[in-house]
């Protein structure tokens, strides 16, 4: 497989795994949750790094599934007991965590071989780099696999647990009410954005994946009549970014992650701007949302 | 016959505020019930502590005689129209077939019979030809319609329904009572938040008549005695003058239960 190729795909499955994580947070009016546990997931990686003592897989997906529920937890708390408005306890909550992290790596830089700007940023043209090898043989590029591992969680969950996401998205008291395990449905998703986020942070870096778990989603959101529409047109909008990023960063020499996200806003843009202008012409055949 | 719903000295808050007060009534089987009282008093609270959806802080609740749990599938809740948002990404049908979920069927999946079910839900509501439509699509009324089908389509033999007159055209209120009717001659248990006195008491058979504590609950000429309604809504002058005919128009003190608790 050649890099180009390689990077692309990892893009995509980094779209994809966040869209369709992303598409639940969005319908939950929990977007910004999303973004607080990508952030927050950064000191779980760390100090599991620092007691593993390598970038073994496991430990990452605990710290960081561990710190993204803890987040969560935290902005509950600061909510409730704390009586803060929602969206502060958000942004203290995650800046705080994220800042944690961000001493961390600085303080122990000998110890730990993850640096700031690969955190913030991520370094998705060296992904191609780090392969896995079993028994001497190399299996193909790791970021590959971590990725298609994710997606494979994601998907059989949303696969599995279709009909309790979509109720408890719907409305979570209802499902309740019919006997929906709202609860575990939540710290599911909340794990799995956890997760997604964990290996996002290699390719795309902390700040970026809050672009592809926001906007592929509601972009699509725009233009869907039900569910299934929703998680399909994320997808597509996924690969197009993906692909599109590439060449545009290809094109001009510059950022790819950066690229990618910028791809994806413009088409939220040209959606919305579409979607008005259809609506004048063809009144309400089109979209199912008034404009 | 066991009550439907039977409440134990109910006492619930929101941060440490008393919502409910030591509620203790019942209501019987298969009756029209109408839960009514003035803003703030507890109608919507009470009808959450008898799904389960809060923890109450003391007391308990028993439905056919049982816990909530035992009995989950005889119970259906119809939520404010209000606390959904309309613009997500489903058609009529998927809303109304959430109703068929089971939380014993693995997966869930949906059989044909959950869809023919469905399908007879939204022709008893008048919806059938919209089943189609996404749901923003649809005037308010039709949306309380689509509610209420997606309750029907649990084949409960409770209904708990949080002001389903609320935003609802005349010929969709009709249509919902005509339906509500027809429920409770089939056996079924209606139990409704209704917050319009001057409809209450045409609707309903049996009222309990809110105001954080338990003001009365019975038959519905028994509840809508002069005096209750001012112990319920004492005070409340621009209702007291909307059922002036039910009202003696004598001076009575001003005041207001909710507050005294607090």
């Amino acid at each position: 497989m050649s890099d180009a190729l390689i990077i692309i795909l990892v893009g995509f499955l980094v779209a994809v795994n966040s869209g369709i994580t992303g598409a639940f947070m969005v319908l939950r009016k929990l977007s910004m949750i999303g973004d607080a546990i990508s952030h927050a997931v950064l000191p779980g990686i760390i100090i599991a790094y620092m007691i593993s003592g390598h970038r073994e897989n496991f430990f990452f997906l605990l710290g960081a599934a561990f710190m993204g529920v803890f987040v969560t937890l935290m902005i509950d708390w600061f909510n409730k007991k704390g009586k803060l408005p929602t969206d502060a306890s958000i942004g203290l909550s995650f800046t705080f965590l994220f800042a944690v992290g961000i001493i961390l790596i600085s303080a122990f830089t000998d110890q730990v071989d993850i640096d700031a700007d690969c955190v913030l940023y991520g370094e998705i043209s060296l992904v191609p780099f780090h392969t896995y090898t079993i028994f001497g043989v190399e299996i193909g590029t790791k970021a590959l696999w971590d990725n298609l591992f994710i997606l494979g969680l994601i998907l059989a969950f949303v696969g599995f647990m279709y009909r309790p996401l979509f109720i408890s998205s719907f409305n979570e008291e209802y499902g309740q009410s019919v006997g929906v395990p709202i609860r575990s449905i939540r710290l599911s998703l909340m794990i799995l954005v956890s997760l997604t986020t964990v290996f996002a942070f290699e390719s795309v870096g902390a700040i970026l994946v809050v672009a592809f778990l926001v906007i592929p989603p509601a972009t699509a959101l725009l233009v869907s009549q039900r569910l299934p529409h929703m998680l399909a047109i994320t997808t597509m909008l996924a690969l197009f970014s993906s692909v599109g990023g590439f060449f545009l960063a290809d094109s001009i020499d510059g950022s790819i992650a950066g690229s990618m996200s910028f791809v994806a806003g413009i088409m939220f843009v040209g959606v919305i701007l579409g979607k008005k202008f259809y609506a004048r012409f063809a009144r309400k055949r089109f979209s199912p949302h008034q404009l | 016959m066991t009550p439907a719903i039977d409440i134990h000295n109910l006492t619930a808050s929101y941060e440490r505020k008393p919502v409910l007060w030591e509620i203790d009534c019942q209501f019987p089987q298969g009756k029209l019930i109408g839960i009514v009282g003035p803003n703030g008093s507890g109608k919507t609270t009470l009808l959450k502590n008898i799904m389960g959806l809060m923890k109450p802080d003391s007391g308990y609740i028993r439905i056919f005689g049982e816990k909530l749990d035992k009995v989950r599938h005889r119970v259906s809740y119809v939520p404010q129209r209000e606390t959904v948002d309309w613009d997500f990404p489903a058609d009529v049908m998927d809303v109304v077939l959430m109703g068929r979920y089971n939380p014993k069927k693995l997966f869930g999946r949906i059989s044909r019979e959950d869809k023919d079910i469905a399908i007879e839900a939204l022709s008893r509501v008048n919806m059938l030809e919209f089943a189609n439509r996404h749901i923003s699509q649809l005037s308010g009324g039709q949306q309380q319609r689509v509610f209420i089908a997606r309750s029907l389509a649990q084949k409960a033999d409770l209904y708990l329904m949080d002001e389903p007159f609320v935003g609802v055209d005349a010929a969709s209120e009709d249509a919902i009572l005509n339906l509500l009717t027809e429920m409770k001659n089939n056996g079924k248990t209606v139990v409704i938040v209704h917050h319009d006195l001057q409809t209450a008491y045409e609707y309903f058979d049996h009222i309990a008549l809110l105001n954080t504590r338990l003001v009365a609950s019975g038959a519905a000429e028994e509840v809508f005695t002069s005096d209750l309604l001012q112990e319920a809504y004492g005070g409340r002058l621009t209702v007291l003058s909307r059922i002036g005919e039910l009202i003696a128009k004598k001076d009575f003190p001003i005041r207001e239960k909710g507050q005294e608790e607090n």
